[in-house]
């Protein structure tokens, strides 16, 4: 910017001629046809100007940062894919972590681009417009440097050669799936809400700052470049989501009960789609940073407190659900690997039973649980796969039919017993994991009801490949379902220990060392 | 250990994604066809949109244009977000050695009052109008289907609020916050610009997303950058001494001339789809081409006195010559 | 009091920031982990673009810090001169 501009106009003023001095009440026709989407859903704002920005970046700025960003993570790719950086994984077992990865997350950043394009349009003002706007554009990126980080490891190792498929059929996929289509089906404050607060502030941080300092730990450079890469967009964005809701909560004080409905509701969301996240730290990472827990401990307990105490002026409470997360994390990890072994022949990743080092490592990091419950299942696990008779769950686990996820989870208050909640609604008996998953169906059943669950589907046969006749003596369910899935049974799933992935990452390390 | 792998050559077991080899075959696909082709979700979509719920949350009954394959609409330019971004840094960096320069060797001193006046009158009010361009190309990246087609109307949206930030800066250079202001007032009250607002506000409750992208980009800026940049600035204020101003919006040029490509393609392959998306593009091309240059009109006017009607005739000319091209018959 | 924290990946640049931000608060404590770097501080922080300038030996607009940032948390307020983050507890 000029010099004669810059000593008239401080930053603030000029970014406020740059955006919302841009826009303009419509006369023409009525402002509600003009932005038809801000009644519905019971909030009210008076006074659009009121809107703080949180970042004031004008479009050539934008351009110019964030083509920087974009030069040095491309060439950290290109020069990681030359170099074959995936053989400096410290463990072959580690690239399982990146297949869970891009199964769910550039979906999950592509319906947020979405997402807020739809915001960016329909805000009723300009700055936050333009903000919902800039993180449209930030979403897509973010999906795009995912894929096209993670596109390596598919050229030499099996699982994700057709994750976009997938992601809109494979079970365990519907979890993160639903998570966002749900979002995006809200309306534009509830989205904002869900995406912008819950979801980017108060738990992608987990995500992406100590499981990608991990990934960097173990030799993984390119991820850890997009990782870091993308939060420092996220960085604009979380502010983003913290400015919207001051925002709606001083506008008018019969916005709080809505806005803590919805803070409730996806704060539980959230931290139930992160069991995954939950579990690739304690149990993928072969050298490990932090334990879940003690990451959750800071960036939720810490972090997120901070934020709630914060919030506290305006008669923002800490959600409910809180009390039950805080039992939960001594336990999640552990009930998801263990369920997830268990499903091995159905997953797009290989699973393997910790060394003995790890259960030690996890023992020291879980002292109140992990050998009173966890480990006797992993030695129980250890001593059938010895014995030819690696464990497998016969069954179609039943889902919650709020989050998506497996009956895995424990009491609160009794870690040997599985939790399993019922509601009737219309006739109809369906499940949950938990009193809080229960309570977000009682309150929305009619959108929960629509729920496209994997199992049921299946059992419904409405999961069986092409051509395959569900009637013929010979006709094998699963097999037909793997096809459907695209899962390369004996390639994409089972065990890690003898998967042709081992095979070959120990043949070419081994001509790397011998080469030298 | 420090191992040194590039030495090893090992054969990838496959070369890319699967989609992409059902798309292409099976080779090594580009950046662009890995962050575009296939990302939307199109299956077992969950939940009805509350905004929305007569369709699907992504659906492509939200236009009623028909394609038997979105990913059709290829992007001439094949901008994922790394491509677009570097390509629009280079021009950022190169409207700020304009913008230098321009200051650096007193070029807008060259030019009399009364250019100066014109200049700002005519300019300043389209900061409006591309905060509406701006708006609409945000929602058809909402509302559209499949992301070879929304993406990109996603980075014009952008840089629509670029072209109003360059304007912006235009306005603050030229003259000062008071200049802004009336460029606003013109756009509110001054009744030259009435037809144009009432336009733009009447693209806002366009329903149909691609009814949409025809109004505003391929109609609206169809005609109104050729008139505004060529002939106003480049050709008439040129002519005048106001040879700064036309290096101040050399961006706007450079960008029509690149993203004309892209919706040429647009329109010319939903054109060649079927006789009925022919049809309708040639309908609501015809609708909103008759609308626009009324509305344009007394801007013309305003910007190029006796000359007005000759020069908004050329341009509407060139337009119809580009629609033919691309397959309407209008 | 809550911490307001600051993340930056590890690199030459940040380094320098990583200086200014402990000059201009005493009371940042400093995290190192893999690849990045965290500064965390009781209550709020504050970056002031002449001390970056100083470390640096070259102007700096504070904007630039997008490049190096990986997350932070607290309320934000930006000008020219300095970049600040708070919590209101
Ligand atoms: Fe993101
Ligand atoms: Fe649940």
């Amino acid at each position: 910017m000029d010099m004669q501009v810059k000593k008239k106009l401080g930053l603030k003023e000029k970014y406020a001629l740059m955006t919302r001095n841009l826009g303009w009440e419509p006369s023409y026709e009525k402002r509600e046809d003009v932005y038809p989407l801000l009644d519905y859903e019971g909030i009210k704002i008076h006074d659009w100007d009121k809107w703080e920005d949180p970042f004031r970046l004008t479009m050539d700025s934008y351009w110019k940062y964030q083509a920087e960003k974009e030069r040095k993570l491309y060439a950290i790719i290109d020069a990681f894919n030359q170099n074959n950086g995936h053989l400096n994984v410290t463990d072959a077992r580690y690239i399982n972590a990146m297949k869970i990865f891009l199964s769910a997350v550039p979906s999950l950043e592509y319906n947020a681009h979405r997402g807020f394009a739809r915001l960016g349009r329909h805000m009723g003002g300009v700055g936050p417009q333009v903000a919902c706007q800039m993180q449209a554009i930030d979403e897509i990126r973010h999906c795009q440097t995912q894929i096209h980080s993670i596109s390596n490891y598919n050229r030499f190792y099996n699982g994700i050669h057709d994750w976009k498929y997938m992601n809109d059929r494979l079970w365990y996929l519907s979890v993160p799936k639903s998570f966002f289509e749900d979002a995006c089906s809200c309306g534009p404050f509830e989205f904002i809400i869900a995406i912008g607060f819950s979801f980017e502030y108060v738990l992608t941080n987990l995500v992406f700052v100590p499981f990608v300092s991990g990934a960097a730990y173990n030799g993984d450079m390119g991820t850890m470049t997009f990782g870091f890469s993308a939060q420092s967009d996220e960085a604009r964005h979380m502010t983003l989501g913290l400015e919207v809701i001051k925002f709606m909560l001083e506008q008018d004080p019969a916005n709080l009960p809505i806005v803590q409905k919805w803070i409730d509701k996806w704060t539980w969301r959230g931290v139930r789609l992160l069991t995954i996240v939950a579990m690739m730290m304690d149990y993928m990472l072969p050298k490990r940073v932090m334990s879940w827990k003690e990451a959750w401990e800071i960036y939720f307990e810490q972090n997120g407190m901070s934020l709630f105490k914060d919030l506290a002026r305006y008669g923002i409470k800490v959600p409910d659900c809180v009390e039950q997360i805080k039992k939960e994390k001594d336990h999640l990890s552990h009930q998801a690997w263990t369920t997830f072994y268990a499903a091995a022949p159905m997953t797009n990743f290989h699973t393997w039973i910790p060394s003995d080092d790890e259960l030690d490592w996890l023992s020291s990091k879980y002292p109140d649980t992990f050998d009173k419950y966890y480990r006797p299942r992993f030695e129980f696990f250890r001593e059938q796969a010895e014995k030819g008779e690696r464990f497998v769950n016969p069954n179609l686990p039943q889902l919650c039919q709020v989050c998506q996820i497996p009956m895995l989870f424990t009491e609160p208050d009794d870690p040997t017993q599985i939790a399993y909640r019922q509601v009737e609604h219309a006739g109809e008996k369906y499940h949950f994991c938990s009193d809080h998953c229960q309570h977000i169906f009682e309150h929305e059943p009619e959108k929960y009801v629509e729920a496209w669950l994997p199992v049921h589907q299946i059992l419904q046969g409405n999961c069986f490949a092409k051509g395959d006749d569900p009637t013929a003596p010979d006709f094998n369910p699963i097999a037909s379902v793997m096809k459907w899935w695209h899962l390369e049974n004996g390639k994409d799933n089972g065990d890690f220990a003898g998967s042709e992935d081992e095979k070959n990452f120990a043949q070419w390390r081994g001509m790397a060392t011998s080469n030298t | 250990m420090q191992i040194d792998l590039r030495t090893v050559s090992i054969k990838p077991l496959r070369n890319t994604f699967d989609h992409l080899v059902r798309r292409f075959g099976d080779k090594p696909a580009s950046r662009y066809q890995e962050g575009s082709y296939d990302i939307q979700a199109d299956a077992n979509l969950q939940y009805r949109p509350t905004w929305d719920p007569e369709h699907e949350l992504h659906d492509p009954g939200r236009t009623a244009i028909v394609m038997a394959d979105w990913y059709a609409f290829k992007d001439p330019r094949q901008y994922y977000y790394g491509a677009y971004t570097l390509a629009r840094a280079r021009q950022q960096e190169s409207a700020e050695s304009s913008f230098e320069f321009v200051e650096s060797r007193g070029l807008l001193a060259q030019m009399d009052e009364a250019t100066r006046a014109l200049a700002l009158a005519v300019l300043m009010p389209l900061r409006h109008a591309a905060w509406g361009a701006n708006m609409n190309n945000t929602g058809m990246c909402a509302d559209g289907y499949g992301t070879l087609i929304t993406q990109p109307c996603m980075y014009h949206a952008m840089d629509n609020l670029g072209v109003a930030q360059y304007l912006t800066r235009l306005g603050l250079l030229l003259g000062d916050v008071t200049t802004l202001d009336a460029g606003r007032e013109a756009w509110l009250n001054d009744v030259r610009w009435q037809p144009l607002r009432r336009l733009v506000e009447k693209t806002l409750v366009t329903q149909d997303w691609f009814e949409l992208f025809v109004a505003q980009n391929f109609v609206l800026d169809g005609l109104l950058y050729p008139l505004i940049y060529e002939q106003f600035v480049d050709k008439h204020l040129n002519a005048h001494g106001g040879a700064g101003v036309s290096m101040l919006t050399a961006f706007m040029g450079e960008w029509h001339g690149e993203t004309r490509r892209w919706i040429d393609s647009v329109i010319k392959i939903a054109a060649a789809e079927s006789d009925a998306n022919k049809a309708l593009l040639t309908e609501w091309t015809r609708q909103w081409r008759g609308a626009a240059v009324e509305a344009l009109s007394p801007i013309a006017q305003q910007a190029l006195g006796d000359t007005a009607a000759d020069v908004l005739a050329t341009v509407d000319q060139s337009f119809n010559d580009r629609a033919a091209k691309l397959g309407l018959t209008l | 009091m809550s911490n307001v924290f600051i993340a930056l990946q590890t690199n030459e640049e940040s380094r320098h920031i990583v200086e200014a931000l402990l000059e201009d608060n005493p009371t940042a404590v400093v995290d190192e982990q893999p690849a990045m770097v965290k500064i965390n501080v009781p209550g709020s922080l504050v970056l002031r673009r002449t001390t970056v300038e100083e470390k640096m030996g070259r102007p700096f607009d504070l904007q630039e810090m997008q490049v190096n940032l990986i997350t932070l948390s607290g309320h934000v307020d930006e000008d020219e001169d300095e970049f600040r983050l708070s919590w209101n507890d």
